[in-house]
């Protein structure tokens, strides 16, 4: 039988807003079955954004849904979780609204270790606000505020979680469908800060820009560079130059933040 | 039984206060003077269960109260001018979004890093302004510490009841001088809780307008599911554009504080009935006005004090009448005429408005309001 996602998708609420070839709706479904998949209770699943193409992805999901301010669902998601830490909080974001305005939120969330789990869906690009660059766009590549070629160099997300104190990072891509929501699913049940990046595509505002022909050739193009990071052992450097690492790059148990806050109320009770 | 005292900064009390109506959360960052509300919290809250968090900026502070307020806190962020400048933007989210949380200001000078230790009374209007949109403000400006205590207990009821932010503003003199202060029983003061829907999950909506202006709040983790976004929406939470339900909402937003200024302007008249000369005032600065009142009085000049403590919704319905009875208003202020403004507009050129600004970092004195008072013909 066919997965049925209606059972999670908001009555009323569709079609969504996303451009076709965008693969921002590939996420969503696989946070859908990644959802199924734990049997979380969606009545005490809060889902937090900022603003975006990809931050609109809540707002289709029948969960506690908050769609906050550009770069703040980090921040409004650790007082949803720290106030209710009995709840399951997903984040969901673009690379400009995880990265640029959101970065400083982002990294220290990452350094609290506070159980969420942070989905940036890097399509490279601003989508919502029509194609500037963001801190996720390569060197080189054109944009709308890059018309000479990008002169910045680009973040790598999952290397800025690890640093940054995340205890999970994966990486998957839109193109490998059937693989996002066991990263997601993974990620949520690690107790601590997770962080999936899913590289995704943007036909509308980057792909043009940057002589991808057609929506299959920016998802060929996720699956050529895509490389899994077992496999990636075996190859040497010179294979694995212009490659990404996908799956599960980094995991470590460490102190959560929300546990290590259910102490300090234990030691000023006992006080 | 004699009731607990102590003597208490502003700040403290502020802390105190905000306990006594139900704070069970707190997120703020650092910031001259306001600095003792994050640490009494920091000691308060975990004995009681309560959460307190130090956040990577006031952005990031003012985002983690209005999450914790949607999973069903009682929130308070405190901070001080640039900081407040920082918090605008999800001001206004709190705004439109309708989520209850307060928030403690000791007003400093500005713009920008000013003068972290003198006392300002400068951000009054980035109170009702600083974020964009039309919106509705609330703003209480205590001038003691046991005002501190109980108006920030009146914000969080304010906030509960009209389902928006409040600020709480002390300038600096009332935020750090020390004064005795009784402690009100539990129970005493009113403690108004949040208004829980009626309704079964499926029916809920978070700006059901068929419960009135202001619709009841579920909790996260409640049992209720539904959105809330900072855009334009409709009843249900969702975004839209439709021309005639923005426009709705934006006018109930507004209306659910305008309409109620009765509940919610208090002030205080000091020697009003017979005067001639009124002193509009506020915070600190009102003590100097009631000793120079004091003052003019004694020298035989028939001086009063309007002191206001609700700076927004103004007291436009009160200065109205004032300005009919008197023959002058003299608004002394620790900036340079954000308030006296708002008095000639209510003066409506009836009487003549006479300011004293000082931004200086010094405090306006006794003698500097009796010679304004006199300057009145
Ligand atoms: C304070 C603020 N600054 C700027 C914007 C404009 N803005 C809206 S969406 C966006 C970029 C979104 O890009 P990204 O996060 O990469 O997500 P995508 O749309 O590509 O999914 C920007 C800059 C805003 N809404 N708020």
């Amino acid at each position: 039988m066919a997965f049925d996602y209606d059972k999670y998708i908001r009555p009323g609420k569709l079609p969504h807003i996303w451009c076709p070839g965008c693969g921002h709706g590939i996420v969503m479904k696989g946070l859908i079955r990644a959802i199924d998949s734990l049997q979380l209770d969606t009545k005490n699943t809060a889902i937090v954004s900022g603003i975006g193409c990809a931050s609109r992805l809540p707002g289709y999901m029948d969960c506690c849904t908050l769609h906050t301010a550009h770069g703040r669902a980090a921040a409004f998601a650790t007082g949803v979780k720290l106030a209710k830490p009995e709840m399951n909080v997903i984040l969901v974001g673009g690379d400009g609204d995880g990265t640029a305005i959101g970065g400083n939120h982002f990294i220290h969330a990452c350094r609290r270790n506070i159980d969420m789990t942070y989905i940036i869906l890097n399509n490279k690009i601003y989508g919502m606000t029509g194609g500037q660059f963001s801190p996720a766009t390569p060197t080189g590549a054109k944009a709308s505020t890059t018309p000479y070629g990008n002169p910045d160099p680009p973040f790598d997300i999952a290397k800025l979680a690890i640093g940054a104190g995340a205890t999970f990072v994966a990486r998957g891509t839109a193109y490998h469908a059937t693989q996002i929501d066991k990263l997601i699913a993974e990620a949520i049940q690690h107790k601590g800060f997770s962080v999936v990046e899913i590289l995704d595509d943007c036909p509308t505002t980057y792909g043009r820009r940057n002589k991808f022909k057609s929506v299959i050739e920016m998802m060929n193009h996720l699956k050529e560079t895509a490389v899994p990071v077992k496999a990636a052992e075996k190859m040497t450097a010179e294979q694995l130059q212009g490659k990404v690492l996908t799956g599960v790059l980094y995991k470590e148990e460490k102190p959560e933040y929300t546990t290590e806050y259910a102490k300090v109320i234990e030691r000023a009770q006992a006080k | 039984m004699a009731k607990k005292v102590a003597f208490l900064q502003g700040n403290e009390a502020a802390a105190h206060g905000a306990i006594y109506a139900g704070c069970n959360f707190f997120a703020g960052y650092p910031i001259t003077p306001s600095t003792e509300v994050a640490e009494v919290c920091s000691l308060e809250l975990p004995k009681l269960g309560g959460k307190f968090i130090q956040m990577e900026d006031e952005i990031g502070a003012m985002a983690a109260v209005l999450g914790a307020s949607l999973a069903g806190s009682k929130v308070l962020t405190a901070t001080s001018g640039p900081g407040l400048s920082l918090k605008q933007e999800l001001i206004g989210y709190g705004c439109i979004a309708e989520i209850p949380c307060v928030i403690y200001n000791v007003m400093r000078g500005g713009p920008s890093t000013g003068m972290p230790t003198g006392p300002s009374q400068s951000d009054v209007m980035s109170a009702k302004w600083g974020t964009h949109g039309d919106h509705p403000a609330i703003l209480l400006v205590p001038a003691s510490v046991q005002e501190t205590y109980e108006e920030i207990i009146r914000a969080f009821n304010l906030s509960e009841k009209y389902r928006t932010p409040v600020m709480v503003m002390p300038d600096e003199i009332v935020a750090h001088m020390r004064e005795r202060i009784v402690f009100p029983e539990p129970g005493e003061i009113e403690v108004v809780p949040r208004k829980a829907p009626t309704v079964p999950p499926e029916q809920y909506k978070p700006y059901d307008t068929s419960f009135g202006d202001v619709p009841p709040l579920a909790s996260y983790g409640t049992g209720y599911k539904f959105h809330v976004t900072g855009l334009n929406k409709m009843q249900d939470g969702f975004p839209t554009t439709k021309a005639e339900i923005v426009q709705a909402e934006e006018e109930r937003q507004v209306r659910k504080v305008n309409a109620n200024v009765d509940d919610i302007v208090t002030f205080e008249e000091y020697l009003l009935d017979d005067a001639e000369v009124a002193v509009i005032a506020y915070g600190s600065t009102s003590r100097s006005a009631r000793y120079a009142v004091n003052a003019a009085r004694e020298q035989g000049i028939k001086a009063g004090m309007f002191r206001i403590k609700t700076f927004w919704p103004f007291p436009d319905k009160q200065l109205k009448a004032l300005a009919g009875k008197v023959k002058g208003f003299v608004t002394p202020e620790m900036n340079l005429g954000m308030c006296t403004g708002e008095v000639e507009r209510c003066a409506q050129g009836k009487v003549p408005v006479l300011g004293i600004f000082r931004v200086d970092g010094e405090p306006i004195n006794p003698d500097q309001i009796v010679a304004k008072i006199k300057e009145v013909k």
